[in-house]
């Protein structure tokens, strides 16, 4: 057995991937259905009667913020379900009894929810092509920026699954705190148009930076820089490792 | 026959909350045997297994597996470790076929498409391979996390509680399957409340109770030390006081002079033996009798007598 388990690894992924298939009205079909009516609502009904924002027509304006919308709640829900159904079967057992370690667990179990919510992306995106004309200023950025967000997010996830003990606890923080921050973060909305002090203190959801920093690759230009999305982006990336190399290295809800 | 494959030196674990589930456990498995580690509810033997398997955080102590220190050679170890857990735990809306895939590669090795068919016709789970495990009986449940555990072609297989819940005939299939691995080289520790088992399969047997083993043996030197044959003799005619005919036999009469009670032996025969002699005593002194019901002490008989002896010490 060498240092890396590759073969580990690779079954994980894939068997995530499969879940994500078996259950492909849920995780794929769902999410595009509500995100279709986002557009039909607030792009096409409300948005034609809403100016251009930042030289960006409405409709077109809200993508980025629509697509972080599904991409937070998606990639959450499927990373702490990918975790916390096999502890609350008991067939976490067979993960803590191979030969698989932190980094084998990381990258099979967040690299597929990180995947689904790739693939999500890109349906979403071709979905909006119904209803909006949109360009990307900044393709490979934008990739680069979601797979960033969907890794945070799915380790954010795989952090929630570990923590959870029961099914409600799994659904308070998608529910009662990413998607009330994600709709106040600048989805429908430039931080501009709020009235003082709403515009200072909505600069303390970090959701808007998220928001903003898609935006930017999309339109070239958001109510933040590029440079601090990423860096907060990446220093949640890095607090997600860090806590999930602490529970891993104490055992913490895994091993008892 | 004898390297050892696994040693457990003062193996403690203490739970969140005081709970002490073992306690300085020493315990070395044989390459190649079947070991019966047999305890009432709650003497520790999951938190024994868990603890080698990596499902339990040890306390204290060390774990040995093939030569190497478990808590740094992990990986290497438990690619060579299966473990068939108690309850019937697997994604039951997976196929078969593709759990037990999953499991091979889980543990690093590469796909084999002949050798999980195999291990799927050794366990009759062939038909069955197409099918989602929630369709199956709780039988042939238990026959896949069996499949899963051997995916990986493991040298140290952990067996918990392997037919509880099986009816009999399910469970002597099960018993000819556990020695068809071990003709493969498979080393074997099993955990069961059916002492049956142990006695129909182990070649040694650990008993542990409260956290710690009482006791580790060969299953035969076991038998012949705290084994005993009892025998009972039904009289004729009721006797007033034992003959001395027979007085040199470990044998006392019944209250009502009705039955002689012989207690010996020591689990080799020697015990059906005297019992032989005695019946000829009996008959060279005149002394009718109209019946004869002898029993051997079980493993079951010695496992009971020894958690009494605990209890009484304690």
């Amino acid at each position: 057995m060498t240092a890396f388990n590759l073969r580990g690894t690779w079954a994980i992924f894939t068997r995530e991937l499969m879940r994500a298939f078996r259950t492909a009205f849920q995780s794929i079909l769902s999410p595009v259905l509500t995100t279709s009516l986002y557009f039909i609502v607030f792009g096409s009904a409300i948005g034609g009667r809403m100016p251009a924002l930042g030289g960006v027509e409405y409709a077109a304006f809200i993508i980025p913020g629509l697509l972080m919308l599904t991409l937070l709640g998606e990639t959450t829900s499927n990373a702490s379900f990918g975790i916390y159904m096999p502890r609350f079967t008991g067939t976490i057992y067979e993960l803590l009894s191979a030969p698989v370690g932190v980094a084998e667990t990381l990258i099979g179990f967040v690299g597929a929810a990180a995947m689904k919510s790739l693939i999500l992306a890109a349906i979403i995106l071709f979905t909006a092509s119904f209803f909006v004309d949109y360009h990307i200023a900044h393709p490979l950025l934008a990739v680069g920026f979601i797979v960033l967000v969907s890794a945070s997010f799915s380790l954010f996830g795989f952090i929630l699954g570990i923590w959870a003990d029961s099914f409600e606890k799994l659904g308070i923080i998608p529910m009662l705190i990413l998607m009330p921050l994600t709709f106040l973060g600048g989805t429908f909305y430039s931080i501009d148009m709020l009235p003082a002090p709403w515009d200072k203190i909505a600069m303390a959801n970090p959701i808007v930076y998220l928001v903003n920093g898609l935006r930017w690759t999309f339109y070239g230009a958001s109510d933040v820089s590029i440079g601090t999305s990423l860096g907060l982006t990446l220093g949640f990336l890095a607090i997600c490792v860090a806590v999930i190399a602490f529970i891993f290295r104490t055992g913490w809800r895994l091993r008892e | 026959m004898h390297d050892p494959i696994l040693e457990i030196s003062g193996l403690t674990k203490v739970y969140t909350g005081g709970t002490k589930a073992l306690e300085d456990v020493d315990l070395t498995i044989r390459k190649g045997e079947i070991f019966a580690l047999l305890g009432p509810n709650g003497a520790g033997k999951t938190t024994l297994i868990g603890a080698v398997c990596g499902l339990v955080r040890p306390t204290g102590g060390t774990i040995r597996a093939f030569g190497g220190d478990m808590a740094h050679d992990w990986r290497s170890a438990r690619a060579r470790i299966g473990l068939v857990p108690q309850e019937l735990s697997t994604d039951m809306f997976e196929p078969v076929e593709r759990a037990v895939a999953y499991s091979r590669g889980l543990f690093g090795q590469p796909h084999d498409k002949a050798r999980i068919e195999e291990i799927l016709r050794s366990l009759s789970l062939w038909d069955k391979r197409k099918a989602q495990i929630r369709e199956l009986s709780g039988g042939m449940k238990r026959r896949v996390l069996i499949a899963k555990a051997l995916a990986h072609e493991p040298e140290l297989l952990f067996l918990d509680e392997p037919t509880a819940g099986v009816d009999v005939e399910l469970r002597k299939d099960m018993w000819r399957l556990i020695a068809a691995m071990r003709e493969r080289g498979v080393t074997i520790i099993l955990t069961t409340h059916y002492i049956e088992e142990a006695e129909e399969m182990a070649d040694r047997v650990g008993i542990i109770n409260k956290g710690r083993i009482l006791m580790v043996d060969e299953k035969a030197a076991m038998m012949a030390r705290l084994g005993r044959t009892e025998a009972r003799i039904a009289l004729a005619q009721p006797l007033p006081q034992l003959p001395d005919a027979i007085a040199r036999f470990p044998v006392e009469l019944t209250a009502d002079g009705m039955a002689l009670v012989y207690r010996g032996g020591d689990g080799t025969g020697k015990g059906r033996a005297e019992v032989a002699g005695l019946t000829k005593a009996l008959v060279a002194a005149g002394i009718d009798y109209c019946g004869i019901d002898i029993h051997d002490s079980s493993l079951e008989d010695i496992f009971v007598g020894l958690l009494g002896q605990q209890r009484e010490a304690a």
